[in-house]
């Protein structure tokens, strides 16, 4: 390609660009869903998505009724964690208190708690939590397996064995802080499909896609052009959370910001190769609408932001592969929280590098070729 | 219904306006004070965006009137809509034909519908279906039958049950006239033969001719109502007729006419003549300068309608499109008929081209060429794969097999080569709506490789030559009709192409904006551009220089107008009977 051909190329794509920045953002509609969602979503996830133990009500059922006994309560009572709700007098009373709902979780100590620990025996604390909700309950138990440790080693001094269990990179295992970093490409991430997704379907109903095929562009000045404008949109959303990550909550960002944002870059290029794909396939925007919605939630729930992928069969697992927003979490949360650098997350890449080298040429090609 | 009025329809004081989003509110229907016929065919003619829907859609009881009365089969309509609804039967311009149902599925559904039973259902699906030539099909998918028997369908479907009263809204747009013909034969033996009252909206003025009563609609007035001979008698002894000299083009003579509107009020193509309308009895100097002599004709419906609609015009200038920016009448005198095709440089050549959609052939085996500043006219009904050519000539559809050269670039090789030097103007508006018209003009110039002081200045050339002054900033969707189709125009313009391709560019817009479209036309093509259009408007061939005929997908007939009416020994018969002629001789062909 030579210099003269390299301008013109520049110039159809400026103009291309402009074009389509200047319709999404005269679009009164479009102009709302560049910021509202994501500062909705990025508050909402931050505030109301957490499996953060916070005043988890409980009873206790003492029947030491011992210094010692006594300490352990306090010991829980004392975090903001847990909050008493019922102390109860005998055994008969526990399944009531668990029925109703407003105890989560009843801590049983035995009447020899006291004499056990006095013999240097193991002195068992029962507890019995609600099992409607796994996730708290093992939030629950293992917090305060940590409170018992903890105030073993104050009353007793140090036992023979101890188990140290410390989580790294989110020490008080605050779920926003693992959240938060996963969301900065999942807000991008739905925005960009349905931006690519909406742009060529929108131009077909409207007729002006022909006129677009008509004029001197060449299929790369096409897909070039319409791949720009949602991916600066996208970038520009990632920017939102980031910054509402890094000062709203305060999440201190350990990496390196060139380094997130060659990340993200990746990923909102796979992810304008699958909405441009989808966009080139349908023939009406609300065709697009509903391959938009069958994909989003499949791609959000196997991309390991809410559950972690080790634990999904091993076929499902395989699937993940073709997810950008699995490797654009995994490498997001690692740079903001670990402080991850390229050689450490540089295989996040691959796969994403992967789909976009897959669609966005195929979008490319249906655009001249797909005839209706 | 009540027997003592003659009337049908009765309208008094019928009002319609539709509030914007933005406030403002459009009047469909200014008061209207009119009264339908019983028993006759009567006709709704008007360019679109009168208000003919508006109107037919509240006799049928579909929407309420903003103010007055209206009274069908003598009962206010607002009050009682079944009760009207169920003695009218409405057909609306887009009939709901069930594409994956036989032709006969369709009407039982239809008879359904309306609760026809069975026991009778045999004997009028048998009358139905002879009277519209459909019993050879009763098995055929509604959605494989042509335009032309897709609506004679629905209007069977219609007609299931016997109304007292039939509503038709534009019944034959984009339809041959063939089947146009066909179908009036239906409606006409229909008023003799029934007791019914058939009230249709059309723009054709020969289906108007045949009814017994017209109503004349504008901006949601009613300009006349009478027979259409008291309409035609609007212009008597203006109308002439002359046959412009060998050498110049019919269109030349016809804009220089048009031109002076000092002594003439419209002027149009007519079997290789130029047919026209003078203010009185003084001559055009236009016919002095070629020393030509016009013969007085009798007047058509056309010239009283046209007369009603300049006069209508001259009325409310305010709400008229500015007129097309003077030009450069040198240029256009001095244009020559193409007589031979000799030696002319060929802008496109076609050659054995083939389109097929899976085992349907949309286009079969067609070979052409157009030469440079041709205009060159693709005629045929809807559905006669005109569109398909047409979008294989301008590289948006690639070709099943042939050879395509367009500009000198052979398209299966290089299309974005060819590109640059073709315009292209969309059957629908299809410029992007949000964008204000200097957006529109600056994505378009950037397109064709313009930029910096060179883009503006083509922007202002372009703004002046098709007065769009004053709409600079507007959004482009919301121009009114005439100005859009302008801004396409300019649009497709911005790089000076060589070639400009049009499809269907006068569909949808009203006779007088035809007009001044066609002159614009005739002068792209003096200074030299080649013009490929797509209509279906048959008469409209009286402006090429070379047409082209087909019909499912086959060429019927290529070559001048004059040449192919000489060929059928139809000298200065009007084109749809040229048209009706070659498809009935294709068709016999056929047979053997």
């Amino acid at each position: 390609m030579n210099f003269e051909s390299l301008r013109a190329f520049f110039i159809h794509l400026r103009f291309i660009c402009e074009k389509e920045l200047l319709a999404t953002f005269k679009d009164k509609t479009a102009r709302q869903l560049l910021l509202a969602p994501v500062l909705l979503q990025g508050l909402l996830f931050g505030y109301g998505a957490t499996y953060n133990l916070d005043q988890v009500p409980f009873a206790v059922l003492d029947m030491s009724h011992t210094k010692e006994s006594t300490s352990l309560i306090a010991h829980i009572d004392g975090t903001t964690a847990f909050s008493r709700v019922k102390t109860l007098y005998s055994t008969n009373e526990i399944a009531g208190a668990m029925d109703s709902e407003d105890v989560m979780v009843v801590i049983v100590i035995p009447s020899d708690f006291e004499s056990k620990l006095a013999h240097n025996e193991q002195a068992p604390v029962q507890l019995i939590t609600d099992g409607c909700n796994t996730m708290t309950a093992g939030l629950v138990a293992s917090y305060i397996g940590r409170i018992t440790a903890a105030w073993n080693a104050e009353n007793i001094g140090t036992p023979p064995i101890e188990l140290i269990t410390r989580t790294w990179f989110n020490p008080n295992q605050t779920t926003r802080w693992a959240f938060l970093p996963g969301l900065i490409g999942m807000i991008s991430f739905t925005q960009v499909i349905m931006l690519a997704g909406l742009s060529i379907a929108k131009e077909k109903e409207q007729g002006t896609f022909d006129q677009l095929l008509v004029a001197p562009f060449s299929q790369l000045e096409i897909l070039v052009g319409k791949a720009l404008p949602p991916m600066l949109i996208g970038m520009f959303q990632s920017t939102v959370l980031f910054l509402l990550a890094l000062f709203w909550f305060e999440i201190p960002f350990s990496g390196s910001v060139l380094l997130l944002y060659l990340t993200l870059f990746i990923f909102v290029l796979s992810s304008t190769g699958i909405g441009l794909t989808i966009s080139a396939i349908s023939n009406s925007m609300q065709q697009v609408l509903v391959y938009v919605f069958v994909l989003l939630l499949p791609l959000s729930l196997l991309s390991g932001i809410a559950t972690p992928i080790h634990n999904m069969p091993e076929a499902l697992q395989i699937f993940t592969y073709a997810d950008p927003l699995r490797f654009a979490t995994d490498a997001l949360r690692r740079i903001y929280l670990e402080g991850a650098g390229l050689k450490n997350i540089y295989h996040d890449f691959i796969p994403m590098l992967c789909v976009a080298a897959i669609t966005l040429p195929f979008a490319g090609w249906l655009f001249r070729n797909k005839t209706t | 219904m009540n027997a003592q009025t003659d009337y049908i329809v009765k309208t008094e004081n019928l009002t319609k306006v539709f509030p914007q989003k933005d406030g403002t509110s459009v009047t469909a229907l200014a008061p209207l004070n009119i009264e339908v016929k019983k028993g006759v065919l009567s006709a709704l003619i008007g360019p679109d965006g009168s208000g003919k829907t508006t109107l037919m859609r509240l006799m049928a009881g579909l929407m309420l009137p903003t103010e007055g009365r209206l009274t069908v089969l003598g009962k206010n309509v607002a009050e009682e809509p079944q009760a009207v609804q169920n003695e009218l039967s409405y057909m609306p311009q887009k009939f709901g034909l069930y594409e994956d149902l036989s032709v006969e599925e369709n009407m039982n559904l239809y008879a359904d519908l309306h609760g026809i039973p069975q026991d009778i259902r045999p004997e009028r699906f048998e009358r139905l279906l002879n009277m519209t030539g459909l019993s050879p099909f009763t098995k055929r998918l509604a959605g494989k039958l042509s335009g032309g028997m897709k609506q004679k369908l629905g209007l069977a479907c219609t007609l299931v049950r016997s109304p007292s009263l039939l509503l038709l809204d534009e019944p034959t747009v984009g339809v041959d006239p063939l089947s146009r013909r066909e179908l009036w034969e239906i409606l006409k033996s229909l008023v003799a033969s029934d007791p019914i009252s058939i009230f249709v909206n059309t723009s054709y003025m020969d289906e108007a001719e045949m009814c017994a009563d017209v109503f004349v609609m504008n901006r949601g007035r009613v300009l006349m109502e009478g027979t259409p001979a008291d309409i035609r008698a609007l212009a008597k002894n203006l109308c002439f007729s002359v046959e412009p000299p060998e050498t110049v083009p019919t269109r030349v003579l016809q804009s220089l006419l048009l031109d002076d509107s000092e002594h003439i009020i419209d002027a149009v193509p007519d079997g290789g003549r130029v047919h026209f309308i003078t203010r009185g009895a003084e001559q055009s100097p236009v016919l002095d300068n070629f020393s030509l002599t016009a013969e007085a004709v009798p007047e058509r419906l056309e010239d009283g309608f046209m007369l009603l609609m300049h006069k209508d015009l001259k009325e409310n200038p305010d709400l008229s499109a500015p007129a097309v920016q003077s030009r450069d009448d040198k240029i256009l005198k001095e244009q020559k008929r193409i007589t031979s095709d000799a030696g002319l440089p060929v802008d496109i050549e076609v050659k054995n081209l083939v389109r097929k959609f899976g085992d349907f052939t949309a286009v079969a085996n067609t070979s052409f060429s157009v030469h440079q500043g041709e205009i060159f006219g693709l005629l045929g009904p809807n559905g006669a794969g005109k569109t398909t050519t047409f979008r294989m000539l301008c590289g948006l559809l690639p070709a099943t097999s042939g050879y395509l050269n367009v500009a000198g670039v052979d398209l299966s090789v290089s299309r974005t080569k060819a590109r640059e030097k073709l315009g292209y103007v969309a059957q629908k508006f299809s410029l992007y709506g949000n964008l204000s018209v200097l957006e529109n003009l600056r994505f378009f110039g950037g397109a064709y490789g313009l930029s910096g002081e060179t883009l503006k200045k083509r922007i202002n050339e372009v703004i002046d030559e098709f007065s769009l002054h004053g709409r600079e900033n507007d959004a482009a969707e919301s121009l009114p009709g005439g100005y859009k189709q302008r801004l396409s125009m300019a649009a497709a313009l911005m790089h000076k192409p060589k070639i400009l391709f049009l499809d269907e560019p006068t569909s949808g817009i009203d006779p007088l904006a035809r007009r001044q479209f066609w002159r614009q036309i005739t002068d792209l093509s003096a200074h030299g551009t080649t013009i490929i259009i797509t209509t279906h408007f048959m008469e409209e061939a009286e402006y090429c220089d070379r047409i082209m005929i087909q019909d499912q997908g086959r060429l019927f007939a290529i070559g001048s107008p004059e040449g192919i009416r000489d060929e059928l020994g139809l000298k200065h018969a009007p084109m749809n009977e040229v048209f009706i002629t070659i498809v009935e001789n294709g068709r016999k062909e056929e047979h053997k």
